[in-house]
């Protein structure tokens, strides 16, 4: 290849590297400014500034923040965790049996995941509160499940149709019993599947803000992205840009690492989910 | 392939067996069981958690309910429909979903494919970097990605209005979110960035699918890059591409964080969502808020129905089932 051409490529590189960083970088630019610099209508802040990270994790602000990230933390976490479960036993059947009836369950994962959010948490709002769902952990998780459930059913069961099972019957026939076939042979080569699709299902409970907003009160239940868009600042003449700043990169870390991580994973889960899936 | 995947024992049974008349055997009956026994609390919860919610709020639109009036409860019929279809207010709102829509997917579905070119063809040396770059977006919570957006615009805080005066009709006082047309250009700008990650990893997914031998044939023959694109390449994606413009069609008539973010709705930016959501928690009109929820659901099913019809994207077929 040419001298130009790699060129081309780098330059190419780069602007798309510039393209997915920049709303980063400014979030992090704004975070680090001083009050006194928010309005000054540069792009980096003239002097760095860690008075936003400490109004968010010390300051007045820490009673809204620091609630909504171990709310988000936990709900998020629990609904993966029965999404991956649930989802795991049916991405078996779904691979392994011969079932009538894997059709209307896929199509019906499929239908759940283009289900407008919104049509689901109006009827709830009501009923949670009738039922005293509203604004505690399993109103949340609950609803969440509409989120992860049909992505993880989707994903693992492209995952597992390319596990060979047939080395199953074959450690069987050298001697292993039914259980040990099946937790030397197929846990190992269906645990990256299963942990993929925890990633993704992740990601998307963490990224969910209208049940939050809806179904939520307090700091007892709101998640993180429900608590920054209802955040107004700790006083009425306090402008909280900076302070909004701060916790939306320090919700968006664990994120980030996370994907940095994994990547070559997600891609692989979200396309073989998608495309192949 | 579902072949390879079933076990040995399966294969083998021929598969027009005269048994079906005389009632399945133990094995496939216990198979059957087995299966949804496995798969049957997934289903079960899936129904439970979107079928129940979408009854109860078809039930709920044909009553005149407002929370804070609950004893004057009231059945209407369809009355809610009639006098949310007559309101200009729900005219608006569709007419803003479907321009965000169209908008933002045109523009992912060109862009996301240019990224996904670009991810394909490009040098070892960069690909990982640009991959790793191009999920960030993607990991990012839509409710951050609207501040960044917002308060780069904003009259305030942003760089925008500082870096871009060259641009004819930008000067350091241009407010981009007191205007209807201005607050649409940046929730757009938001969702674009947000969500072309996706289409373009759906598309190289597509792009990897493309038979290499077909490529080089179409060279061989002489055909222009640009002849490659529309001939070969395109039409051998074209499964990936309908997927891709499926799902991403019915995440956007779903938009609701950025614009609750940015404008909150004002300057008639509301969308379909946020009108059901309006209507519900901060009026607390069950009984409307219910009906645009309906509503809602039936514009997307509609979406997805005529989708499938006209392109005739069989999703389990694409899968080899």
């Amino acid at each position: 290849m040419s001298t130009r051409k790699k060129v081309m490529w780098w330059v190419g590189g780069a602007i798309i590297v510039l393209y997915a960083l920049f709303p980063i970088a400014w979030i992090i630019s704004i975070s680090l400014k001083a009050p006194s610099d928010i309005a000054n209508g540069q792009f980096a802040p003239t002097n760095v500034s860690w008075d936003n990270y400490s109004t968010i994790l010390t300051g007045n602000a820490s009673e809204l923040f620091l609630p909504a990230l171990r709310n988000s933390f936990g709900i998020c976490l629990i609904a993966t965790a029965i999404s991956c479960l649930l989802a795991m036993f049916a991405a078996y059947a779904i691979a392994r049996l011969d079932f009538p009836g894997k059709r209307l369950i896929l199509s019906t994962a499929l239908a759940v995941a283009i289900f407008p959010v919104i049509s689901i948490v109006t009827p709830l709002f009501n009923v949670w509160r009738q039922i005293g769902l509203y604004d505690t952990w399993p109103g949340l998780i609950l609803p969440y499940l509409s989120l992860t459930l049909p992505i993880s059913i989707w994903t693992m069961s492209a995952f597992f149709r390319e596990i060979p099972w047939e080395m199953e019957q074959a450690a069987q026939v050298d001697g292993a019993t039914t259980w040990q076939a099946f937790r030397r042979v197929i846990v190992p080569l269906a645990a990256p599947g299963v942990f993929t699709t925890a990633i993704i299902a992740f990601f998307i409970a963490w990224n969910d803000f209208v049940y939050g907003i809806v179904l939520t009160s307090t700091e007892a239940a709101r998640p993180v992205p429900a608590a920054l868009g209802l955040f107004s600042g700790a006083s009425q003449f306090e402008d909280p840009t900076g302070a909004i700043a701060a916790a939306a990169v320090i919700v968006t870390i664990p994120v980030v690492v996370l994907v940095l991580l994994f990547q070559r994973r997600i891609v692989a889960g979200l396309t073989n989910g998608a495309v192949k899936g | 392939m579902s072949t390879t995947t079933l076990p040995p024992g399966e294969k083998t049974q021929p598969k027009s067996a005269p048994k079906k008349k005389a009632g399945i055997s133990d094995r496939s009956r216990s198979e059957r069981k087995l299966g949804w026994m496995l798969a049957g609390p997934a289903f079960f919860v899936m129904l439970a958690v979107t079928a129940y919610p979408i009854l109860q709020a078809v039930y709920e639109s044909l009553f005149s309910y407002r929370l804070t009036d609950p004893a004057n409860r009231e059945f209407i019929g369809l009355t809610n429909y009639w006098v949310i279809l007559s309101d200009g207010l729900w005219w608006q709102a569709i007419w803003v979903t479907v321009l965000i829509t169209v908008v933002t997917v045109a523009v992912e579905l060109v862009l996301g494919f240019g990224l996904a070119m670009v991810m394909a063809k490009a040098l070892s040396s960069i690909r990982p970097v640009v991959r790793a770059a191009i999920l960030i977006p993607y990991a990012v919570i839509t409710v951050v990605s609207a501040f960044a957006w917002q308060f780069a615009f904003d009259i305030n805080t942003g760089f925008v209005n500082s870096w871009f005066t060259w641009i004819p009709g930008v000067s350091a006082d241009t407010d981009w979110f007191g205007d209807w047309g201005t607050s649409i250009l940046v929730i757009c700008l938001a969702e674009i960035w947000k969500t072309t990650p996706f289409i373009s990893l759906l598309l190289l997914a597509g792009l990897a699918q493309v038979p290499e031998v077909l490529q080089e044939a179409a060279q061989v023959d002489g055909a222009t890059w640009w002849q490659r694109l529309w001939r070969v390449t395109i039409p051998n994606m074209k499964a990936a591409i309908m997927v891709a413009l499926l799902f991403r069609t019915l995440d956007a008539f779903r938009v609701f964080d950025s614009i609750f973010i940015m404008t909150g709705g004002a300057n008639g930016t509301e969308s379909v969502s946020f009108l059901a959501y309006r209507q519900t928690i901060a009026r607390l009109e069950i009984g409307l808020g219910s009906a645009v929820s309906v509503l809602l659901f039936i514009a997307v099913v509609l979406i997805a129905f005529s989708f499938i019809k006209a392109f005739k994207v069989d999703l389990s077929s694409a899968r080899g089932e």
